[in-house]
């Protein structure tokens, strides 16, 4: 029987107040309701505050380079598929470093899921601008105020048409266990944008901005509809939807390779004498 | 050395320079000689000057020679360019029609290619066949080999289309047999033996399947595309996954994962490709995770030389990557070496948990070789992985567990109730991130110092050739290997001279198995022979055991080595012996 107990790990290193808790919070109790035990995920993750996620439950792990952890989650998938796999990651690890990574794990729609902790703001080298950060916000390293436009993850990923779509707020945390849940349970790439306050360095999207702004998408809103899907992808500002954005049902990339069709790669035999007939190629 | 003949293919890209040679190399191949061939070509898809260059003996062959017996020009360019490389018996074949101009001079003998295809019920692309057809008449050799190939090749196009390349071919051939009345070359051969014609991309691509290979991914590159290119084209048959990566970053990470999963994962890419890959390299440093990288130089820096060849890298690969862990670099000299070393990087790769690198360049990925046979029982398989009911049977599971080798139990994750973590951040035992100073030094010590001593024992010492005794030793590394063989048989006849070629580069033998040291000390002329500006292996072996060479040939114009360049190099520095 899978407890939260099951996935204690090592103590947070994250900040009292820090978003993050309450997004650990889901995801035990997403993994508990599902009733996986940490031997049968893997989380993989790269670099940032949300990248330690990992050590602060039990799993599988791979936490490896700043921006990487969806081509290391897509190697992972390709030897084993029957491997659930999770990136846990933030706004400057995938939307800034790693971005092309989350174009070709889009295109492909790998049967990742992909959580992003986005708190619009660089927490881990102390509060540089993300690619999520809004223009004109004013930091250390840009005293005059961010001229890039605010990246939109939900508007691309409407645009390249991404198996799973969805937005959360970390301290609806209940809302983002649920929507955690559909994620592992699409059979396809999933993307969660989870918005999370950083108590430490950005004093603009703090609780109190993010509770007066996010509302559940209306029980009508049909995410299937790609053309809704992108309107309500654009809003932003005084009212912040929240909840599965965007869906298809795109086979997901390891249904379509044959060469795993009956089972992982990982769990394939080697047999060395076929190499025999192949040399007689080059006679 | 009996019969000694080298064809040369000249013109532009798109011209079907690569189907001409490839269908001669296999025929030469299947009618029982030696066979060595090597490619020149720029970097474009239409147009430029390219050649394919093909020698044939009744002995084995290992390199190009300068001089050409026959030159078949596709266009005016080859015979400005080649016409000098002529023997004096040597002939030009060519169309005047498609050159748009007559070449006078005994050399030359004009075929119409393109008329003979067309007479033949073929088509203008026919022309090729032609050509080729006539190069087996204008060798006084049999016909029979080619036919049985087009058949073969064009099996699935249809009777038609056999029919017609049959007839082309048939054509040049008896044309060049009746208007070649000056040919001179004799073919003649005692038996015909079976043997293989390989490439060492090819090469580099079977030795990763007969070693498990299960996950290549990758983003194409000049010239490691071949290796991508030859394990897709058998994915299915070997079970083997072939991933285009977005990027070479992707490409090391993608492989990194898939090892860590599980299986056995390979990359593959150039300089410029290995510059991004350099961080994912140290990742494979730190978390232990077994890769094997071949790496094909071409000329840099930067784009460089897109599709020629030098051995500039070496140094890149020796120090690339932050931080210090235990690295090997195989750098193979032949098809066959390519081979067999890919296979040992994957095996040492998964035994000690350390990044391989197979280090070759665009003049081995491209050159071809007969050899008898890649005899299938020294191969090496073994698995290594903790998986399956071994890894059930554990009572605890620690990736980073201390051990006195250093190596730690490499374990399959889902397959038992433990977690496997790896972490690119310095960790524990379980693979935890740590701070503290002594579980670094400790870490440290298993990851690096445990390991070399073992890693180093698995190194073969470097290959002597030659006089055991020798008065010039000539000394290289990778696909130097075969110019520097025949380089010493030739000037061997007539003086005291030995090849010592490494392979097996990084980290450099031991010297308690072969004092290669104290043999190049007591030689009166040790030269090392680099296709780099500023001798990145010389300096290596001064750097590691105190030796300099007397003297250094390096070639850095992209081009190969010939064995009369080389022979005209080594002349120059016998003055200082």
């Amino acid at each position: 029987m899978v407890t939260l107990e099951t996935y204690r790990g090592q103590i947070p290193a994250w900040c009292p107040g820090c978003g993050n808790f309450a997004i650990l919070k889901a995801f035990k109790d997403m993994l508990v309701e599902l009733q996986l035990e940490p031997h049968q995920i893997t989380v993989v993750s790269g670099i940032g505050q949300a990248a330690k996620l990992p050590h602060y439950t039990r799993c599988n792990t791979f936490n490896g380079l700043h921006g990487r952890a969806l081509p290391v989650a897509t190697g992972i998938r390709l030897a084993n598929h029957a491997m659930p796999v999770i990136v846990t990651t933030g706004d400057g690890d995938c939307y800034g470093e790693g971005g092309n990574h989350l174009l070709a794990a889009i295109r492909r729609n790998i049967n990742v899921k992909l959580f992003v902790h986005n708190n619009q703001i660089y927490g881990l080298t102390k509060g540089q601008p993300s690619p999520t950060t809004s223009e004109g916000t004013k930091a250390k390293n840009v005293p005059s105020g961010v001229i890039s436009e605010q990246f939109n993850p939900m508007a691309l990923a409407v645009a390249i048409d991404c198996g799973f779509a969805a937005r959360a707020f970390a301290a609806d945390t209940e809302h983002l266990k649920g929507l955690m849940k559909e994620a592992m349970n699409h059979q396809g790439f999933a993307l969660i944008d989870i918005l999370q306050p950083c108590v430490t360095f950005n004093k603009v999207n703090t609780y109190e901005w993010y509770r007066e702004r996010v509302y559940h998408v209306e029980p009508e809103y049909n995410p299937e509809d790609r053309l809704a899907a992108f309107s309500k992808s654009l809003e932003w500002g005084d009212r912040i939807p929240i909840g599965v954005i965007y869906r298809n049902s795109r086979p997901a990339f390891e249904e379509r390779v044959p060469m795993i069709a009956a089972g992982p790669l990982v769990h394939q035999g080697f047999n060395s004498s076929r190499i025999e007939e192949t040399l007689k190629e080059f006679y | 050395m009996g019969m000694d003949y080298s064809i040369k293919i000249g013109g532009e890209a798109g011209q079907g320079i690569q189907t001409i040679g490839d269908a001669l190399g296999r025929v030469f191949t299947r009618s029982g000689y030696h066979v060595f061939s090597h490619q020149d070509y720029e970097s474009r898809i239409r147009g430029g000057h390219n050649f394919y260059q093909i020698r044939i003996s009744d002995q084995p062959l290992t390199a190009s020679r300068n001089k050409i017996d026959i030159l078949v020009a596709l266009d005016q360019e080859s015979i400005t360019s080649h016409e000098h490389e002529l023997t004096s018996n040597g002939r030009i074949i060519y169309d005047a029609s498609t050159l748009k101009l007559k070449n006078e001079g005994p050399a030359f003998l004009e075929i119409a290619f393109e008329k003979l295809a067309m007479e033949q019920g073929g088509d203008k692309i026919m022309a090729n066949t032609v050509a080729t057809g006539a190069v087996f008449g204008m060798l006084g050799m049999g016909l029979d080999i080619f036919l049985e190939l087009i058949a073969d090749t064009f099996k699935n196009k249809g009777d038609q289309i056999v029919l017609a390349n049959k007839k082309a071919a048939q054509a040049g051939y008896e044309y060049a047999r009746q208007h070649c009345d000056k040919c001179v070359f004799a073919v003649a051969i005692d038996e015909i033996k079976q043997r293989m014609l390989v490439g060492g991309i090819e090469s580099i691509a079977l030795g990763a399947l007969a070693s498990g290979c299960k996950f290549y991914s990758a983003y194409p590159m000049t010239p490691s595309t071949g290796i991508m290119n030859y394990l897709a084209s058998k994915e299915e048959e070997f079970g083997v996954i072939v991933e285009q990566a977005e990027d070479e970053i992707a490409a090391i990470n993608m492989a990194l994962g898939a090892s860590y999963a599980g299986v056995r994962a390979m990359t593959g890419t150039s300089g410029g490709g290995f510059a991004l890959m350099v961080e994912g390299l140290s990742l494979a440093g730190m978390t232990e995770t077994p890769i094997v990288i071949a790496m094909g130089q071409r000329p840099g820096p930067a784009t460089g030389f897109p599709t020629r060849t030098e051995q500039g890298d070496l140094e890149f690969l020796v120090s690339a990557g932050h931080g210090e862990f235990p690295r090997v670099i195989f750098a193979p000299g032949t098809p066959q070496q390519a081979f067999y070393l890919t296979n040992k990087a994957f095996d040492i790769a998964e035994k000690y948990q350390i990044p391989v690198f197979i280090l070759f360049d665009t003049y081995l990925a491209d050159s071809q070789w007969t050899f008898d046979s890649f005899d299938l029982g020294p191969l090496r398989y073994h698995d290594y992985r903790l998986r399956g009911d071994t890894f059930k049977k554990q009572h605890h599971y620690k990736r980073y567990a201390f051990s006195d080798s250093g190596i730690s139990p490499l374990a399959v994750p889902g397959d038992a109730g433990h977690v496997v973590v790896v972490d690119s951040d310095e960790h524990d035992e379980e693979g935890h991130p740590v701070e503290d100073a002594a579980a670094r030094i400790r870490m440290v010590e298993k990851r690096l110092f445990k390991k070399l001593p073992l890693i180093k024992g698995e190194i073969a010492p470097p290959e002597l050739y030659g006089d055991h005794e020798a008065h010039v030793i000539l000394t290289g590394w990778g696909s130097t290997y075969g110019v520097m063989k025949e380089v010493v048989d030739e000037l061997g006849k007539t003086m005291s001279i030995a090849m010592l070629h490494f392979s097996e580069v990084y980290p450099l033998p031991d010297l308690a198995r072969f004092d290669y040291v104290a043999f190049l000390q007591k030689a009166k002329l040790s030269l090392c022979i680099e296709h780099n500006a500023t001798g990145q292996f010389g300096r290596i072996l001064r750097a590691e055991t105190g030796f300099m060479f007397k003297a250094r040939i390096h070639k850095y114009d992209g081009r190969p080595f010939t064995v009369e360049e080389l022979i005209g190099e080594i002349h120059g520095h016998l003055g200082n012996i």
